[in-house]
């Protein structure tokens, strides 16, 4: 199976700081890969790279195969890419539903008509995600009076409208209580092995991270220091090094 | 030119370059540390010039009587900067920012009317500076002494207050709030008594900078607007809350102007190039170009993230059909019933509510603020007039494309104003509005200049008042109702996104800026039709359809109604066009009069008439339950 994001080589150096040195990994469809590492590892900086936001100093990134680095995230996200921020991102003066169907309006290229009506095309289709995600109770609310979880929950249904190969995860949970953080990435992950999504999340809470992660890479000071199953990095003496401090 | 004159032009420009630094430091401080646009800030220099001019009067014309004028007129004025800040500004901190503008706007009507009563309509002329009367020989030409002493005053006092933010605590505390407000809140400082101190030092600040110009500039009525639209170039070249910024952006300035004037009148390859006539335009044209290289300013930062953001804005509400039929209806059958009088009076209404929804269209649901959206009004008013009386275009041709004008200039200034948001994309539009005004104001020989364009009626058929009452209704009518239809269409609703969220929108692939950019084309083009329709029903257009005061008229209009409902605008620009019809009428202080009216609004309804009764109805239904 080849991957659905395959990165290769990528670096970054802020001034004379190397903020991501040579990462290279890959993510399949319907993985689960979470990114890990203390702060200042370069998580950040590496997620800011994959979805358009940063140039790369060097480096490759492919998406199916196809060359990535360079386009805007408008263009990465036609290609397939859902996002989901660290602090949530959605359109606060629009309803729960509209904010989906934003999503979707977008997709089909429909947003330039100047005298239609929004909200009438792709109700169904917006009704369907929102369902998926727990959501649809809430779909007639402004987005501006929602609790955060509930927010984190709209942006995955957001992102979900594309019918996205690869979906971008900063955070997913942070903020939330830690049983909705469970909750809500056992939902991720139940979506994207149904659609055979592949998805990239980085992390603080380690529960979500071994529990929910089919994979996961360890990065300290910018360069990749472990990966592979949750076990074999709970294992790995250099991870607990890093996280538990002591000698490398 | 020679070196001497290039000299001579350099001192010159660098002299000019002085007041001007004074006052956009103080405001630069303001802004800064309070997040305030004060745009009563050249109100507060044209006191300073008033002030120095009396005070010399009463202590006499002596080097002492002088200079002890200058620093008593700065510090008056750094008193009145106080009461400004205390009695209207620290009571609406709280307001959405928006309404803190219009809170200022009222006290530009107000200064003005008190500079009007207490010293007349006539420009009063300063004496020399007693003492430096006499011109310094340089270089074979002679320059007044006193301009050489103003050269010296601005690093003077630039670095005076950097001594002050640098080596004082209360300069400590200046610094931290204007890079992070809330967190100097959070360490327990007493943010009231800053706000009031800061505002004594930025009122000083401009007081001095008008007072040192008396010897010379004349006093009068007009510089509260002319100078601020300089100090908000100067401080957004510079960048905001920069004090060294603003001093490099003064000098630029200051030294392109006086090059300006210096070169004259140039024939290159056959053309004549009066680049005196350059002056008023090209402090915004470096503005332009400095803002979409660096936009943030020559030595701004982009602005710290805040943390506690406004209320999200509440969703829309689509006006019923039955509401606009019934209006409809009335208005229909208003000039059956009710006199001429009110029937012109609705015919600008009509205008002035087009202008004001079509502001709001871009302020409010796209989330730009235009600090100068007359340009479009004006240059839509222009264009009907010179395609009938130069173009020989009949009056319903030009009436079609004069809106098509407007929204042409639209393409070209959106095209700079959407790559910036926030306080710098207002200052920009504003920028855009004054180049429009100066060519309009110098270009004699096409647009009559100050006197403007005459004999622009309409076609008989549509001379009577009746007639041209419906004309006006039907087009404003049908651009109210286009710009309505569009803000619930999949195009206003990603501009709503994009407001909301510009981070969202461009991750669900929204190309924000292509669609602010045809927003603007929008709205210029509707506002350009306003400007048509009514340059049509008052027969002349002078510039004072594309001046400041029209595009502060038209936030006064929007702010007053409430940006966040859609007939507020509408409301905004019934009530204050027939208010100062009513107060104009009777007394020759109707400014004063708008201004009290407009502070009081602000400081009873913080959201706006229409959204201020309705807060006030839902409270009535709670009670009732």
């Amino acid at each position: 199976m080849t991957a659905v994001l395959q990165v290769e080589g990528l670096h970054k150096s802020f001034g004379g700081v190397q903020a991501v040195a040579d990462v290279s990994f890959g993510v399949d469809a319907g993985e689960l890969l979470a990114l890990i590492g203390p702060n200042g590892a370069g998580k950040s900086t590496c997620f800011n790279m994959l979805n358009g936001q940063l140039a790369p100093d060097g480096g490759i990134v492919r998406l199916d195969g196809r060359d990535i680095v360079g386009l805007s995230p408008r263009a990465i996200w036609r290609l397939g890419v859902g996002r989901t921020f660290q602090i949530t991102a959605t359109f606060a003066s629009l309803s729960v539903r509209e904010n989906v169907q934003m999503a979707l309006y977008s997709h089909a290229g429909r947003l330039r008509s100047l005298l239609s009506r929004f909200g009438a095309a792709f109700r169904p289709e917006a009704d369907r995600l929102l369902d998926q995600v727990g959501m649809l109770d809430q779909a007639e609310r402004a987005c501006g009076v929602l609790a955060y979880g509930d927010l984190k929950r709209v942006e995955l249904a957001m992102a979900l409208a594309n019918q996205p190969r690869l979906l971008l995860m900063d955070e997913p949970t942070a903020g939330m209580a830690p049983k909705e953080r469970v909750a809500l990435m056992a939902l991720t992950a139940g979506l994207a092995r149904a659609r055979n999504i592949a998805v990239l999340f980085t992390e603080h809470d380690m529960d979500v991270v071994f529990g929910q992660a089919d994979r996961i890479i360890v990065l300290d000071r910018g360069a990749l220091i472990a990966g592979g199953t949750p076990e074999a990095v709970r294992a790995n003496a250099q991870v607990r090094a890093v996280y538990l401090g002591g000698t490398h | 030119m020679t070196f001497a004159s290039f000299i001579i032009q350099l001192l010159n420009g660098l002299a000019s370059a002085s007041s001007l630094f004074l006052v956009s430091a103080g405001l630069s401080l303001i802004f800064g540390v309070t997040r305030i646009v004060n745009f009563a800030h050249g109100s507060l220099y044209m006191l300073g010039l008033y002030g120095a001019y009396s005070l010399i009067e009463a202590l006499g014309r002596t080097p002492l009587g002088f200079w002890t004028s200058v620093v008593l007129a700065a510090l008056l004025v750094g008193v009145a900067g106080v009461l400004i800040e205390v009695l209207v500004l620290r009571r609406i901190y709280k307001a959405p920012e928006l309404f803190q503008l219009l809170a200022t706007f009222a006290i530009v009507l107000v200064i003005k009317d008190i500079a009007l009563f207490v010293w007349g309509a006539e420009d009063l002329v300063g004496p020399r500076a007693p003492g430096l009367s006499m011109a310094v020989e340089i270089l074979g030409r002679r320059i007044p002494a006193y301009d050489l002493l103003l050269i010296a005053i601005g690093p003077v006092v630039l670095l005076a207050l950097w001594l002050l933010l640098r080596r004082t605590r209360w300069g400590a505390l200046v610094r931290a709030a204007t890079q992070d407000r809330e967190m100097v809140g959070a360490l327990g400082v007493d943010q009231a008594r800053l706000f009031t101190s800061v505002f004594f030092v930025g009122a000083l600040l401009a007081g001095l900078g008008g007072a040192l110009q008396i010897p010379r500039e004349p006093a009068n009525l007009e510089l509260d607007l002319s100078i601020i639209a300089d100090a908000f170039v100067v401080t957004v070249v510079g960048g905001l809350g920069s004090i060294g910024g603003a001093f490099l952006a003064a000098v630029l300035i200051g030294v392109a102007k006086a090059f300006c004037i210096g070169i004259g009148t140039v024939h290159w390859f056959g053309f004549e190039i009066a680049f005196s006539k350059l002056t008023l335009v090209v402090e915004f044209l470096i503005m332009a170009l400095v803002l979409v290289v660096r936009p943030f300013g020559l030595l701004g930062r982009p602005p710290a993230t805040q943390r506690i953001t406004a209320d999200p804005a509440p969703p829309l509400a689509v006006p019923s059909w039955t509401f606009a039929l019934v209006w409809l209806a009335l208005l229909l059958a208003v000039p059956l019933v009710a006199d001429r009088y009110v029937t012109i009076l609705l015919t600008d209404i009509f205008c002035f509510a087009l202008f004001a929804v079509s502001l709001h269209f871009i302020m409010g649901p796209a989330g730009m603020v235009s600090f100068g959206h007359a340009a479009y009004f004006g240059l839509g008013a222009y264009a009907a007039g010179l395609l009938l009386k130069r173009g020989g275009l009949p009056m319903e041709a030009a009436l079609v494309l004069a809106p098509l004008v407007a929204g042409a200039f639209a393409v070209v200034y959106g095209w700079f104003c959407v790559r910036l948001s926030g306080v710098y994309l207002a200052m920009l539009t504003l920028a855009f509005a004054q180049i429009s005004w100066s060519i309009v104001f110098q270009w004699d020989s096409l647009t009559g200049g100050s006197n403007g364009v005459f004999g622009v009626w309409p076609s008989p058929w549509l001379a009577g008042k009746t007639a041209y009452y419906y004309l006006a209704l039907a087009f404003c009518g049908a651009g109210v109702a286009l710009l309505w239809r569009v803000l619930f269409s999949p195009f206003g609703y990603a501009l709503r996104a994009g407001r909301d969220s510009p981070l969202r929108a461009e991750a669900i692939g929204i190309d924000l800026r292509r669609f602010q950019w045809s927003a603007f084309v929008l709205v210029g083009t509707l506002a350009g039709l306003a400007g048509a329709v009514f340059a049509f029903s008052k027969g002349s257009i002078s510039p004072a359809t594309i001046s400041i005061a029209q595009s502060t008229d038209g936030l006064i209009m929007v702010l007053l109604g409430g940006v966040e409902t859609l007939t507020g605008p509408v409301a905004g620009a019934a009530i204050f066009t027939w208010l100062r019809d009513e107060v104009a009428r009777r007394t020759e202080f109707w400014r004063a009069v708008m201004g009290m009216v407009i502070l009081l609004i602000v400081l009873l309804f913080p959201q706006g008439l229409v959204g201020g009764l309705k807060a006030l109805a839902t409270r009535f239904r709670e009670r009732a339950l």
